[in-house]
């Protein structure tokens, strides 16, 4: 067990757990922020998507132990950021969930895609959320809701 | 006549290797101790092809080829198949925003999570890739030249090399690449760091030659 | 969202304002007068007795205003979480902002009104609670009217309705909140008046779902998000072949792992297994990893997908049982050896794996329990779950928690799961345990969409269209081993088998279906759309084969194959040929058009798909599907259901679309293994199409699942040259 200092959605908390823990099992069960999602637990779904420095990171991967001092950001602080709200707003006008498990995922990949490619273009997309696992299949209007964010942030 | 001609050219080089070779010797006096069992070999063209051929092992490796495709993907696994979740190389090599190869390998092996890790995670670029595009592994001569090839390789001289190949994080990782996810050891090159950098010395030594033949 | 009960069972009425309380310590007894369906009413397709469902138990109208209304099974996805409401709603005149769904606990009110047990499954929620909604809407709308014709002494009929007010004359008015209490106490009245369709306010508008927001903040919680006071996790690990047993158990690496609470074995359905208790999920999966267990493998079958498939190949040279015998068996020996085509097809296992991995919490105290399960089968799950326990169904308080997917894998008739978690809670006594399958777990776990090899016979009439048929399927049953066995096997046929090919609405002569079912220890389930999955792909590429052949459009070939009462089918293929031909005839080169059409659920569906081959794959551009569902409650909710559910369909293309097993043993562990559709697999743009229709309501979770793969590779035959009878599609 060994005590690990975080900054998560802005805060300071402090954990002590197994180095090994994954990032996603500390933000789910230390912390009891379930918004982001266990799907696979090898990184191929990315449900359990969050923001790492700023770098979007398949929580379920990282130890703790190699978190160090890079802010974590979850999908419970997206309301907060700007890009954020437009992309849940445009998943909600456009009605895109369907289970919603993987969405949490689709949407922090979503603002990443949008923060660094304001514009993207359908390749983008498709090679951004090409990672993303939806078994109900809500792609298509995924698509549309990622072109519909980048119109309302223009 | 041809035979003679490239018996000729063969001397030469062996000459210049020598030339090469010494005055390696006198610049890098605190290497000779691990390169004295090798010095004899390595001074001729054929010691340098075969240490080039050791190199070429560890280089075509899983390991170490993975990461040196020639298509918009990396491979995994020592089956060397397309890596999951659709990752692709991006324009730089370190993936596209959201689906970075930092998104998972982080600075260090997740020992408990099976995914590897290195300093600077990302795709060798396409001058280096050492595959064909339907992911066949290019012959030694092929490798080779591009290897050496200066336009290619990042302007890296015989020393560039040998110093890319003891240092470099990404190559490092290849010799500790940690246990997979279903629990069993990633399977290493065949010979260990030190090793490789010793016959990549020797090669260096004997000029870095290329064999003739595919 | 989560109903947060108490543990006395009868609570979730009590707790409700307008309740209406009958004399004695009623409320278990208001809601026992509406129990059972008889059994009449489950077979065939006869119209169940009318019964009066009492709206207190599915409506509660809140002092503040909103207005709860309870779901009778599970959302997974398809979004009845939305839809039920709005048709309850519609008929109660609610101002539907101000609706609340939940998710009702499992609760013989809650039953299925066709099926008889609570149950989401066979595209049915629309289709079997439309009327019921309607009027439990109707009579909650009925007894607020009543109640304020009473206050106001004036006749019902001088009343009317609008966004939980009720009018009445002389600009009298009276809130729906402000009636609630009056009402209750109202007689509920047998016979209601529904609106007519005219009348409608909800019921065929774009309505968008209520669950969106928390779904898109991370507040929403599922099954598996579940935290309660002094909960532990549990993982079991399982026989690598199904049926295994423990033969002996090393632990004390799993015990040294901190935080490790229980180590035990357990029964399974089949065989035993290792439990690990922890605190934490992380914690009991790591002590996992660390057991070391013997397995006795000796005395099960070790299934292996190369064997099967050869057996199933001989199997099918061979006739079975027969599941339709229509017209002349020797009309295919008069047709000439030049116009007769014999065909095989071959099926893999196939995963669900739904989003959110398979998860149960139970807590145990002896006299009674609680359970939350995102269940699509809550019926039998609380039965198996009291089962376990040695309590009666009536002591185990069941909760319906949101479901990330489930396409058929949460509906499993022996309740394996929440047997295993039973299993722990019992020994765990007073201390709620959640039990969580891994993705391997689940990968590997079994349940699967059954192998299948069929064989075709066809022989083909001067017209070039089909002039006999002998049609063999091999492929384990569903059924056999399930209640269900009654209803759904006849004659050695489990229906669910041969569905999409016995029940045809092609016009086809001389049409012989047969079916055998081996054994194999490999357990099966229903997977989303079930039989259609194989049966639609052979019966629609096979046509498309014979359209080509008799050198014919594959629209004009179907129209003329399908028999003349196939309305829904006519009219869907009809629509969509109308949608897609500004587009299908102007494909660019490298591009290539692909038809197919099946009903199954009730539902006709066509589609047009613009395909081409990118890095050695089908890139699906475009998809046009039109579908004829009855009357569409929610087109908002229908649209993306099929817009979606072809990209489901396409799991069935993928190349690591698929399970085998070697020596008993599953090859694929993960979603590396089984690799289902993600975006660039999926069709980029899909228009969707609704046939105007005023008939009863038919599914629409399953009808698109059918028709997208045969529609797929009917085009890339038009590219490629080749036809494709083996799934997954391993290369193009």
């Amino acid at each position: 067990m060994e005590t690990y200092k975080l900054t998560v959605n802005g805060q300071p908390r402090e954990v002590t757990v197994d180095p090994g823990t994954p990032l996603l099992w500390v933000l789910r069960e230390e912390l009891k922020m379930t918004g982001t999602k266990y799907g696979c637990g090898i990184a191929a779904c990315g449900a359990c998507t969050v923001h790492l420095g700023g770098v979007a990171t398949r929580s379920c991967v990282v130890p703790v132990s190699l978190v160090g001092s890079r802010p974590v950001l979850t999908i419970e602080a997206m309301a907060e950021d700007p890009v954020g709200r437009a992309v849940q707003d445009a998943w909600v006008s456009h009605d895109v969930v369907q289970c919603g498990y993987c969405q949490s995922g689709q949407i922090m990949s979503a603002v990443v895609l949008l923060k660094s490619t304001p514009k993207p273009t359908d390749v983008n997309i498709e090679e951004s959320m090409g990672g993303n696992l939806c078994r109900c299949g809500t792609y298509v209007r995924i698509r549309e809701a990622i072109k519909a964010a980048s119109q309302q942030l223009k | 006549m041809r035979a003679s001609s490239l018996m000729l050219r063969g001397m030469s080089v062996i000459l210049v290797a020598c030339g090469a070779w010494s005055a390696l010797t006198l610049a890098g006096a605190a290497r000779q101790d691990a390169s004295q069992k090798s010095k004899a070999g390595a001074s001729t063209r054929a010691g340098g092809l075969a240490a080039w051929q050791q190199v070429y092992s560890v280089l075509t490796h899983p390991r170490c080829i993975n990461c040196h495709t020639a298509t918009n993907y990396p491979q995994q696994g020592d089956d060397r198949h397309r890596h999951f979740a659709n990752v692709v190389r991006g324009p730089a090599g370190k993936g596209v925003p959201a689906l970075q190869c930092v998104t998972c390998h982080q600075e260090a092996n997740a020992d408990s999570t099976g995914v590897p890790g290195a300093h600077n995670w990302y795709l060798a670029p396409l001058s280096m890739k050492w595959q064909d595009l339907n992911d066949k592994i290019l012959s030694s001569a092929e490798v080779c030249r591009a290897i050496t090839d200066r336009s290619k390789n990042n302007n890296l001289d015989g020393a560039g090399l040998l110093k890319h190949h003891e240092e470099e994080p990404l190559v490092l990782w290849a010799f500790q690449p940690s246990r997979r996810i279903d629990g069993g050891m990633r399977t290493l090159p065949p010979l260990t760091h030190e090793q490789f950098v010793e016959v990549t010395r020797q090669w260096v030594a004997a000029g870095t030659p290329c064999p003739q033949n595919p | 969202m989560r109903v947060a009960l108490k543990t006395d069972n009868d609570l979730h009425l009590n707790r409700r304002s307008f309740l209406r309380v009958s004399a004695a310590a009623a409320g278990g007894l208001l809601v026992s007068l509406y129990l059972d369906l008889p059994a009449a009413a489950q077979e065939g397709n006869q119209a169940p007795p009318p019964k009066v469902y009492p709206p207190d138990a599915f409506v509660h109208v809140r002092p503040d205003g909103k207005i709860v209304i309870q779901v009778n099974r599970l959302e997974f996805g398809q979004g009845v979480h939305t839809s039920l409401p709005m048709i309850l709603a519609d008929e109660m005149d609610a101002d539907w902002s101000q609706v609340i769904a939940e998710l009702a606990p499992a609760a013989d009110v809650y039953k299925d009104p066709v099926f008889g047990f609570q149950v989401v499954g066979g595209s049915g929620s629309i289709a079997h609670s439309f009327q019921q909604y309607r009027e439990l809407g109707a009579r909650t709308r009925a007894m607020l009217v009543a109640a304020a014709a009473d206050q106001w002494k004036v006749g019902p009929d001088q009343c009317r309705t609008e966004a939980s007010v009720v009018h009445g004359p002389g600009g009298k008015s009276a809130k729906y909140a402000e009636l609630a209490e009056d009402a209750a106490k109202q007689p509920v009245p047998a016979r209601v008046q529904l609106k007519d369709p005219s009348q409608f306010r909800l019921v065929g508008k774009r309505v968008r779902r209520l669950d969106s927001r928390p779904k898109c903040d991370g507040s929403l919680k599922f099954g598996l998000d579940l935290d309660l006071p002094g909960m532990k996790t549990a993982v079991v690990a399982h026989p690598p072949v199904f049926g295994g047993r423990v033969k002996s158990l090393d632990d004390k690496a799993a015990r040294s792992v901190e935080g490790v609470r229980e180590v035990f074995e357990i029964p399974l359905v089949k065989g035993t297994g290792v439990a690990v208790v922890a605190d934490k999920f992380w914690t009991a999966k790591q002590a996992r990893d660390r057991l070391k267990i013997e397995w006795d493998l000796s005395s099960v079958e070790h299934a292996d997908s190369g064997q099967l498939s050869a057996k199933y190949k001989e199997l099918a040279r061979t006739p079975g049982n027969v599941a339709v015998n229509r017209g002349d068996q020797n009309a295919m020996d008069a047709i000439a050896a030049a116009n007769r085509m014999v065909v095989e097809y071959e099926f893999p296992y196939l995963a669900h794996v739904p989003m959110e991995p398979l998860n149960t919490t139970i807590r145990f105290d002896g006299d009674r329990a609680e359970a939350w399960a995102g269940s699509q089968f809550q019926t039998f799950d609380q039965m198996a779950i009291a089962e376990v326990l040695g309590l009666k169904a009536e002591q185990v308080t069941f909760h319906t928690e949101m479901a990330g997917g489930g396409f058929g894998r949460r509906a499993v008739a022996d309740s394996h799961v929440q047997r295993e978690a039973a299993m722990i809670a019992k020994r765990l006594r007073g201390t709620p345990v959640k039990l969580v399958w891994t993705r391997e777990d689940d990968v590997q776990g079994g349940y699967y969409r059954p192998m299948h090899v069929h064989r075709v016979e066809i022989g083909i009439g001067q017209d070039g269209m089909p002039a006999a048929w002998r049609h063999v399927i091999v492929g384990q049953s569903i059924i056999m081993s399930t209640p269900f066995a009654a209803m759904l096997v006849k004659n050695g046929v489990d229906e669910s088998a041969v569905e999409g090919t016995a029940d045809t609405h092609y016009n086809i002569p001389n049409f012989h279906v047969s079916a055998h079912h081996p054994t194999v220890n490999v357990p099966v389930l229903w997977w989303r759309s079930v039989g259609h999955t194989h049966n639609a792909f052979v019966m629609e590429t096979l046509i498309d084969e014979l359209a080509t052949r008799a050198k014919a459009d594959p629209i004009v070939y179907r129209r003329k194959l399908l028999k003349a009462d196939a309305g829904k089918l006519h009219r869907a293929l009809d629509l969509m040929d109308e949608k897609s031909a500004p587009w299908r005839t102007k494909l660019p080169k490298g591009h290539a058009l692909g038809i197919s059409c099946h009903q199954s659920f009730g539902t006709g569906v066509a589609c047009a798909v613009d395909v081409s081959v990118e890095d050695k794959r089908p890139k699906i551009h475009r998809v046009t599907i039109a579908l004829d569902p009855g009357i569409a409650v929610n087109p908002l909710t229908i649209e993306s259901q099929f817009q979606a559910g072809v990209a489901f369909g396409v799991t069935q293309l993928m190349a690591k679309g698929a399970i085998t097993l070697k020596d008993g043993r599953v090859e694929q562990r993960n979603f590396d293994g089984f690799t289902p559709p993600y975006i660039i697999d999926a069709p980029v743009a899909v228009d969707v199409h609704i046939v105007p229709n005023s008939e009863a309501p038919s599914g629409c979770g399953e009808p698109p699942v059918p028709v997208i793969s045969p529609a797929v590779v009917n085009a890339l035959a038009k590219l490629t040259g080749k036809r494709y009878r083996s799934l997954p599609l391993t290369a193009v």
